[in-house]
């Protein structure tokens, strides 16, 4: 009869202990820049979404593309209108793993450089991706970062050729999240 | 029995954990956060053609117009189509805030120098906050500064001097299409004659189609209700499309209307379409970044 209360107390407790585990965050920090021989373009968003599981290694973002900000209204406002079409594919999602998660001591302060495969979708393209990135952990917080280079044309973003020397083929993406515990 | 049960509750502990790492979608732990999703580019720029539009200039930016209103092609091969002609309008649109916007302009026509204030007091958006509709003010005022034509006779002052308040009032209905209303009342401190009104009361009404990308047709009529202005004069109406590249806007059109300020478009358009009373023109916009906008934390 022990034995029964001991396990239904595992029973009960060890998924709560699970849910526990996990780190989000709401102000995951995404920019991307555009080096075109004609115009540097920069955008940031300082409110990605962003859930890290350390037992299973998942790692998910997901970002609302009209809270990028751009220098210039216009620009922001073409980004939105021409290129990624925010009223139709509002939200650019990754949902990812952190390959040899297994190999990471997440108790313990360290640094841990990783690689993180997953599939990206931009634009309603989904694709897969593999980013380098490295993962801090430091008195019981993670925080993660990386940089991704991406080409435009595989997620069926079109540029007109009047604006090909503004807007470059590919574009350099960089990722920064600080995360805290997720309390249910 | 008890290894029984213990099994059972075993079995279950694992399924649960399982369950737990398992979760398909992390993100959804999160939930969802509403945010307010304003309606943006309604218009491609803050002009239909000639009428204010429902966009309003972005904080810190400065939008320079050029604006050409050539001859009526109606003048033959002689006046090569209208294009040996040209009225001009130069302007400068400021926006103080994303909401409040001012501007100036000087035009050839009569040799006016044109002043604007336009608030957005209702901005369409979904999410967080739902607003169906955009509704501007616009007040504007002109003053004529061109030689009175009568030299014998001594005008006042005040007499150069007309207003225009506006109501724009619209709904980006789709991503190609927006349509708006622009209930209108100009006062002209000097008419020419007894059968004109001082305070001319008008309905313009425009919309956008957009065809790809970067083109759009717009349309634009001003209704001005009967027996306010001179007898012979027509409503304004203008066709034309919005051509985008980088930071230009390029709106190439066909207008019966010369004036490209509110008192001369809407109460003193005098091409008549019907008999080829119109006007090629064209406003191109180019706008330049004053004061950078700051990242929201």
């Amino acid at each position: 009869m022990k034995n029964l209360i001991v396990v239904l107390l595992i029973a009960f407790i060890a998924p709560t202990l699970s849910a526990q585990s996990k780190y989000f965050t709401k102000e995951g920090k995404i920019s991307f820049s555009s080096d075109a021989p004609m115009e540097k373009i920069e955008a940031h968003n300082r409110k990605a979404n962003s859930v890290l599981d350390p037992a299973s290694g998942k790692m998910e973002w997901s970002v609302l593309v009209k809270a990028f900000q751009f220098d210039k209204a216009l620009m922001q406002e073409h980004f939105n209108e021409n290129y990624m079409e925010s009223d139709k594919f509002p939200k650019a999602v990754f949902k990812g793993v952190v390959q040899q998660h297994d190999k990471i001591d997440w108790t313990k302060d360290g640094a841990h450089n990783v690689k993180v495969k997953g599939t990206l979708e931009i634009h309603g393209v989904t694709k897969d991706v593999v980013a380098d990135g490295k993962i801090t952990i430091k008195g019981g917080s993670i925080s993660a970062q990386s940089d991704l280079t991406i080409a435009v044309s595989d997620y069926e973003i079109k540029i007109p050729a009047v604006v090909k020397d503004n807007i470059a083929k590919t574009v350099k993406i960089d990722i920064k999240a600080d995360y805290a515990p997720l309390v249910k | 029995m008890k290894k029984i049960l213990y099994l059972i509750f075993l079995g279950c502990t694992c399924l649960f954990q399982v369950n737990a790492q398992d979760d398909t979608d992390l993100l959804s732990m999160l939930g969802e956060e509403e945010t307010i999703d304003y309606t943006s580019a309604a218009f491609k720029t803050n002009r239909v053609i000639n009428l204010h539009s429902l966009e309003n200039t972005a904080r810190g930016v400065l939008d320079f117009k050029i604006s050409h209103r050539f001859g009526f092609i109606n003048g033959g091969a002689y006046e090569f189509f209208g294009l040996d002609n040209a009225t001009i309008r130069l302007g400068l649109d400021y926006g103080i805030t994303n909401n409040f916007q001012i501007g100036i302009g000087r035009s050839g026509f009569e040799k006016t120098f044109d002043g604007y204030m336009k608030y957005r007091l209702l901005r369409q958006s979904t999410g967080k906050r739902r607003m169906p509709i955009t509704l501007s003010i616009l007040a504007a005022s002109a003053i004529r500064g061109q030689k009175w034509t009568r030299d014998e006779v001594e005008y006042p002052f005040f007499a150069r001097f007309n207003y225009t308040y506006q109501l724009i009032l619209g709904r980006k209905f789709s991503d190609n299409f927006s349509l708006q209303l622009s209930p209108t009342v100009v006062h002209r401190n000097l008419v020419l004659t007894r059968t004109e009104m001082n305070d001319v009361f008008a309905l313009g009404i425009a919309m956008r189609q957009r065809i790809t990308r970067r083109l759009a047709l717009n349309v634009e009529y001003i209704y001005v209700l009967p027996d306010q202005i001179a007898p012979g004069l027509k409503h304004s109406l203008s066709i034309g499309c919005d051509i985008e590249t980088g930071g230009h806007v390029f709106q190439l059109h066909f207008t019966n209307s010369t004036a490209m300020n509110e008192k001369g478009f809407i109460a003193e358009t005098t091409g008549d379409w019907l008999k080829g009373g119109i006007r090629f023109g064209f406003n191109v916009s180019r706008v330049f970044t004053i004061v950078k906008p700051k990242l929201e934390d």
